[in-house]
């Protein structure tokens, strides 16, 4: 951003890579997915690089209010030195704070999640008309970021996208506004669970697993799961052939990921951002 | 018309059900009104739109479609009995004999409706006994719901089939006696003219039966009237309000400490003048107000309102994650211990003390604290309940009538954070990583820029 600015250049959008897209290694995979994606498609953007800073949406979520906007006061001051006005972030808890918790503090800008800018990306033709490329006819799910679905009320935006791919996409038994949580929101991600009967991401790996294989029995050692409900079960499947469970948030990718780990299911199921879904079948991803 | 000294004797009773209740509920509005203060006004038509939707609509509860089909029954019942509650009121007062029958063909649709529904309303309540104790639905279940709230649920159900038993009690006598003496009765009676076989032929006995059923009815339903304020069915009347009053921002925004941002503005620039702060009428400085919540007066009036509006169905702890993979977090248990804990603070206005009614295994063993610290935090709530929480919003999706559980649960931390530094030791170790290398993670600022490296980028 500062080269830009430097050279009296605008940048479209401010692409905010947020904590976990800078120094977590799988999601920094993701962030330069969506940065191949970028320059495929020829949007003008720009990265803070290190004048990037937490947005202190953990330490919000934690109750150390004074902490937060510590961080927000700091970042909307670095917003304003160069005029930003319209910011896209990979990250759900980025996207919330940014676009919902800086007005308060003065910091006004148009706040986009990445599903969100893929969908418009797609809509426009920009992206995705190729069709599916390599996981037409895969089995993917998609579980639902709180921080993206009941916290903001998108829900369609990353199924396009994925609709896009021409894959065998199935749903959770708890999907969209009744999906349950990965376990790392409110600032868990830093901390052991409280102690308990079971992690909450391996309940929701089990829920996604049971969606993939089209295993209706396995729903019923799920906890809390009301049988009965809507919902078809997908037809059973061959149990050797790759899934995938796609999220849209670094937080959700850490905990699944781990929970396909605790499974052992990691030779048949792979856990995908969409950024590196959309990126993977055009191509350019290499 | 005969004005007696039955008219009399109703006059009383009414002004005394209704004197009572309204004693309760200023009572009740005083308790709610000793939290903070919260500017809710405006956006009228966006929170009327939503009460109609949410609160009369029924719209949330529809998430889960039996208990919303049985649950509409009695509500619609609820409400069609009271259009006949008006005619008893006015018979009551008046001497007048269904005062209504001059509505003709359209009285005879609200008797008729009424019938199909009190026998309706019998089925349902015969369900939900089931559901809750034959069935033993889980979210019915949970160790917060004890002894009291267990019996409450159960006294409603026993109230509400009494009720009904009375209305045809008096429907149905009034009927047979009405056919006896050869006189037409106004209205339609699709169900009391099934019962009228059951009863005497004797016209003293009828005249009799039809004025116990009368009275019964009448004086059940004051009865219950005051007994709502003691109970969880008090949804009925502060759903609304309390649907009316429920946040219009997205579930994601947490609300933000004005005090706070003022400190931080000084800190950042010199110049800022924080405004002056409040001061008592007689221009004393108030006590200062803590960060986030101890007490139950440190939360806002809306989150009081949310804990008498509270029905305590369970559906916010039956999809809490938490709660679901077995922590100590039950949404339900916190708007539960929010009400227990006004009550007990600020002299129960109740004719029942729900807090007298023993108190079976709690979720938690809260600590025994001397009487200063005995507060709604630690008191009631533990702080491991509140560490559980994702703030994922589920329990806020899943409530019927908008109640917000985590709003409370974050004042809490705010209150362990800011006030007490109580913060599980890792997560004080994330605030010093984002106060000293600006991640939640122990990385330096220097590499934030290391995820380009595998990356072709024209210019950085």
């Amino acid at each position: 951003m500062s080269n830009l600015a430097a050279a009296g250049e605008e940048p479209e959008i401010l692409f905010w890579v947020g904590c976990a897209g800078a120094f977590d290694d799988r999601y920094k995979r993701v962030t330069r997915a969506f940065v191949r994606i970028l320059e495929h498609v020829g949007v003008k953007y720009a990265v803070l690089g290190m004048e990037e800073t937490c947005t202190g949406d953990p330490a919000k979520r934690a109750g150390n209010e004074f902490l937060f906007q510590m961080q927000a006061m700091q970042n909307i001051t670095t917003f304003e030195g160069y005029g930003i006005k319209k910011i896209v972030t990979a990250c759900p808890h980025c996207f919330n704070t940014i676009k919902n918790e800086y007005p308060a503090l003065g910091g006004n800008y148009e706040v986009i999640h990445h599903s969100t800018f893929l969908q418009q990306l797609i809509n426009e033709g920009r992206v995705g008309v190729a069709g599916g490329g390599e996981f037409k006819g895969q089995r993917i799910t998609f579980h639902d970021s709180c921080y993206l679905g009941r916290a903001n009320n998108i829900y369609e935006a990353p199924r396009d996208v994925l609709a896009t791919l021409d894959a065998d996409l199935v749903e959770m038994k708890r999907s969209k506004a009744n999906g349950l949580c990965c376990g790392a929101g409110g600032a868990q991600m830093w901390k052991e669970p409280e102690p308990g009967k079971k992690d909450i991401n391996v309940e929701r790996t089990e829920e996604a697993l049971a969606a993939l294989d089209g295993n209706a029995a396995a729903l019923d050692g799920l906890l809390g799961v009301e049988s009965g409900n809507a919902g078809a079960t997908p037809a059973p499947r061959n149990g050797q052939q790759r899934s995938i469970i796609a999220v849209s948030c670094p937080f959700c990718m850490t905990m699944m990921s781990d929970g396909v780990k605790n499974k052992e299911r990691e030779n048949n199921v792979q856990v995908f951002d969409l950024a590196e879904l959309i990126a993977t079948a055009e191509g350019l991803n290499a | 018309m005969h004005f007696s000294i039955q008219n009399i004797l109703f006059l009383l009773v009414a002004a005394a059900g209704f004197g009572l209740f309204a004693w309760q509920v200023r009572k009740i509005r005083a308790n709610i009104l000793v939290g903070r203060d919260r500017d809710m006004s405006g956006n009228v038509s966006e929170r009327l739109n939503k009460t109609l939707l949410v609160a009369l609509g029924q719209q949330k509860m529809f998430k889960r479609i039996t208990p919303a089909l049985l649950h509409l029954i009695v509500y619609v019942g609820f409400i069609v009995i009271n259009i006949e509650v008006v005619e008893i009121l006015i018979d009551g007062i008046f001497g007048t004999h269904r005062a209504l029958s001059f509505l003709g063909p359209l009285y005879s649709a609200l008797v008729g409706t009424n019938e199909v529904l009190g026998a309706l309303v019998i089925l349902a309540v015969a369900a939900f006994w089931w559901r809750r104790n034959v069935k033993k639905v889980r979210r019915f279940t949970g160790p917060e719901l004890r002894m009291w709230p267990r019996l409450d649920a159960n006294i409603i159900l026993y109230v509400e089939v009494i009720l009904m038993v009375a209305l045809f009690t008096m429907n149905a006598a009034d009927l047979k006696l009405h056919q006896i003496e050869g006189v037409d009765l106004p209205g339609a009676f699709p169900i009391s003219s099934l019962l009228t076989g059951l009863l005497p032929d004797n016209a003293a006995a009828l005249e009799i039966l039809e004025r116990v059923g009368w009275w019964a009815h009448i004086v059940g339903i004051l009865c219950f009237l005051n007994y709502l304020p003691s109970s969880k069915h008090f949804h009925i009347i502060l759903a609304f309000p309390n649907v009316y009053y429920s946040r219009l921002v997205p579930q994601g925004q947490f609300s933000n400490v004005d005090s706070i941002t003022h400190e931080v503005k000084a800190m950042m620039d010199p110049s800022y003048q924080v405004p002056a702060p409040a001061t008592n009428p007689d221009g004393s400085a108030m006590a200062p107000t803590p960060f986030g919540a101890k007490d139950v007066n440190d939360l806002a009036w809306t989150n009081l309102l949310n804990a008498y509006s509270c029905t305590e169905c369970g559906r916010c702890t039956s999809v809490c994650p938490a709660n679901i993979t077995g922590k100590l977090l039950s949404p339900r248990k916190i708007i539960m211990d929010t009400r227990d804990r006004m009550e007990e603070k600020y002299n129960s206005p109740l004719i029942f003390q729900p807090n007298l009614y023993g108190t079976e295994a709690k979720h938690a063993e809260p600590e025994v604290l001397d009487k200063e610290n005995h507060t709604l935090l630690r008191g009631y709530v533990t702080p491991e309940e509140l560490w559980a929480c994702t703030t994922c919003n589920a329990c806020v999706e899943a409530c019927p009538v908008n109640i917000n559980p985590l709003e409370s649960i974050v004042e809490m931390r705010r209150f362990l954070v800011l006030e007490e530094s109580a913060a599980p030791n890792s997560l004080n170790v994330m605030f010093s990583n984002i106060e000293n290398n600006g991640a939640p993670w122990a990385f330096s600022p220097s590499d934030r820029f290391n995820w380009a490296d595998e990356l072709y980028v024209a210019a950085k």
